[in-house]
């Protein structure tokens, strides 16, 4: 995957979903599961709205003062012996990795899990080069050996229970052991021992990462599992790869987002492994990427930007009704859910995708756990508008402005709500013109009623 | 205090006994109710389809209708909302000073029928006689725009005869969202499959909710299944 959007609409896409019982059972067992959990820990702290306005009003000076963080944090990082570059996009952020490997004689990669770097489709990119990128998160893993693709920010593989996982491992890993039971410690163990070889023997590591403190240049990369640390401390090169919103000012600042984030995506108080980083260490080389690929275009939009506080924590994909029953793969897009219906249309232009911003019910379910308050719903609502401009003139179009025509005079919609009332005694409740025939697929119409509202109002006066 | 009601478009063309179930209700309460004739629609469809430019002479002719009234009631979280958190950024964004100033004014006299009556008029016990077993769907735009919390649920545990059910899982989605109904026909089936089926759980032969928008496409499922479980708007109760 090379942008981040391709594939089918997502009426189309999601229909497909809809029907794969074992991907529903999955994904239904596992978003209720993170949402419990998650859940109870927010309830328990007493501060968690304070907190939530802290940690949206520092992304929002962030992005106010963009210009002058990204310095201070090109300054910090190069004073301790990092060095960093810039990439306006995904081609020119793949180059500059590319170029940076090749440079270290090496023909292959350690990977910490990476949301920008699925974005970029650099493992496509490094492939294409001659590198073999091997991804070291478990999830990853599991994906990478699967031919598979992220279905979740948090949990990627998601949309795959632990049978199936058995399944891949026997199927892809070279000298597993062949009694490999699907038991999750089992399943570890078989994986940590793959993993285990390429730890050792790699010498250059790309990261993501999850923080950018500007004040110190310090790097923060959030994990479970150690196998992110592993990558970031044993090879001689490190790269990384990160969105310029990832910045926050200051180091106290660390404090909001390393309470927001475990809370709200895997429902822990505390994630097992915060690994930090300023500069270079000796003997090793750092290098820091900062990508814009569609950033400074969203920062541009008033009623947009503020998608980009986004921590990545998922917490909205793991309450939406509409994730929960489609999983991600329908969004076509690398970031899915809620808030990949909001940002991966401002990062390529709505025009790619005009489907994406009415995947949704309007619930608002996202928005009430989103760790730094970003408004979804109004967002969509506001994406939506675009997405119609986009398309131009449509027969929707026609009909919504017949409608508001009719429904701005009171005259004009008495009229037409007599005229309606006529045509419906010949449909039944089972009948009605595409596009509005797709409500009677499922459900009846309610019985025609035998006068309107303000007929009898107007009568019984 | 002048009080008006807006049935909303829903009600007015497909609904009207829930009309005339805030009417009757609100009369018995002492209410001197008006229906200003002049009312239409609160232009929610425009704005959340993708419109809202379009939307701009819906809430004109929606803030002229409803101008002089001190409080505007509606059975309807969903437009309820849209008046209180979209009409002024539409007359901003499109209209004009005034237009922002009445949209604001008409929004802050505006409630939803649960709202009113435990707010202002200050009742729970409305007299209500209805010997049904019933359980209660949060509407998601009463629930998480509105904010109304339990008021609804205050309001049917005074009703004579009335036998409450918990429903489960009762804050998700109905799957109806407006044009996404229609849009994602598929997905707005699927939580409509779960809504169900936690109606049906509940054992009760009646699934009510503040929003007819969202009783009609549950009640449309309900009844495509011949389940035998009927939805009514909270209105109707409270006015039985």
């Amino acid at each position: 995957m090379t942008g981040p959007l391709s594939g089918a609409p997502f009426p189309e896409a999601a229909r497909k979903a809809l029907a794969d019982t074992q991907l529903r059972r999955n994904l239904a067992r596992a978003t209720s599961t993170i949402r419990a959990k998650s859940a109870a820990v927010v309830e328990e702290l007493p501060d968690w709205a304070a907190l939530r306005e802290a940690g949206a009003a520092i992304k929002d000076d962030v992005l106010a003062n963009l210009d002058r963080y990204l310095v201070q944090l090109e300054e910090q990082v190069a004073v301790r012996g990092g060095t960093v570059h810039w990439a306006r996009d995904a081609d020119e952020a793949n180059r500059i990795v590319t170029r940076l490997v090749r440079r270290t004689g090496e023909t292959s990669v350690v990977k910490v899990k990476s949301m920008a770097t699925h974005e970029i489709g650099l493992n496509e990119a490094l492939a294409h080069a001659g590198i073999a990128a091997y991804e070291t998160d478990l999830a990853e893993l599991i994906l990478q050996l699967g031919h598979d693709t992220p279905s979740h920010i948090l949990v990627p593989a998601i949309h795959r229970n632990r049978a199936e996982i058995r399944e891949i491992f026997l199927r892809e890993m070279r000298d597993v052991d062949r009694s490999l039971t699907d038991e999750p410690a089992a399943l570890a163990e078989a994986a940590r021992r793959y993993l285990r070889r390429q730890f050792l023997s790699a010498s250059v590591a790309i990261s993501g990462a999850n923080f950018a403190v500007a004040e110190t240049g310090t790097l923060a990369v959030v994990e479970s599992e150690g196998n992110g640390r592993m990558c970031l401390t044993l090879p001689r090169t490190l790269i990384t790869v990160m969105g310029i919103e990832k910045l926050i000012p200051t180091w106290r600042d660390l404090e909001v987002f390393l309470q927001l984030l475990p809370r709200s995506s895997t429902g822990e108080r505390m994630n097992p492994y915060t690994s930090m980083w300023a500069g270079a260490i000796e003997g090793q080389e750092f290098h820091l990427v900062l990508l814009d690929n569609g950033r400074t275009a969203t920062l541009a939009d008033p009623r947009g930007r503020s998608a980009l506080r986004c921590i990545r924590c998922s917490a909205c994909l793991n309450v939406c009704p509409v994730y929960e029953r489609t999983g991600g793969h329908a969004y076509g897009s690398v970031y899915p859910g809620p808030i990949g219906a909001v940002l991966s249309p401002q990062l390529t232009g709505v025009a790619h995708n005009t489907s994406l911003p009415f995947a949704s019910s309007l619930c608002g379910a996202c928005y009430d756990v989103c760790p730094v308050a970003i408004d979804i719903p109004s967002m969509l609502v506001h994406l939506r508008a675009e997405a119609v401009e986009a398309k131009g003139r449509t027969p929707e179009r026609a009909a919504m402005a017949a409608a508001a025509w009719t429904m701005a005079d009171s005259t004009r919609w008495s009229r037409a709500l007599r005229s309606a009332r006529l045509g419906r005694l010949l449909g039944g409740r089972r009948a009605l013109p595409p596009p509005l025939s797709a409500w009677v697929r499922s459900r009846d119409l309610p019985e025609p009623p035998r006068h309107t509202f303000r007929d009898w109002w107007a009568n019984q006066r | 205090m002048r009080v008006a009601v807006f049935a909303t478009c829903l009600v007015d063309a497909l609904f009207p006994d829930v009309g005339k179930a805030v009417v009757r209700l609100l009369r018995r309460l002492d209410q001197d109710v008006e229906v200003p004739l002049r009312q239409t629609c609160c232009g929610q469809m425009h704005v959340n389809g993708g419109y809202p430019r379009e939307a701009l002479p819906l809430v004109r002719n929606h803030v002229e209708a409803f101008l002089e009234y001190d409080a505007i009631v509606l059975p309807s979280g969903s437009c309820a909302a849209a008046i209180r958190h979209q009409h002024a950024d539409i007359a901003r964004e499109y209209g004009d000073g005034v237009l922002v100033e009445g949209a604001e004014l008409v929004a802050r006299h505006t409630y939803e029928l649960s709202e009113f009556l435990v707010d202002v008029l200050g009742v729970t016990d409305v007299g209500a006689y209805f010997p049904h077993r019933v359980t209660y769907h949060p509407t998601c735009h009463s629930l998480r725009l509105l904010r109304v919390g339990d008021r609804p649920l205050q309001l049917l545990r005074q009703v004579r005869g009335l036998e409450l059910a918990e429903l489960p899982d009762a804050t998700s989605c109905c799957g109806f969202g407006g044009t996404f109904a229609i849009k994602n026909a598929d997905v707005s089936t699927a939580m409509l499959a779960d809504k169900m089926a936690g109606v049906l759980a509940t054992r009760a032969e009646v699934c009510t909710a503040c929003d007819s928008s969202c009783l009609m496409h549950i009640g449309g499922g309900l009844s495509r299944l011949n389940t035998g479980v009927r939805t009514v708007h909270l209105a109707e109760i409270l006015a039985s």
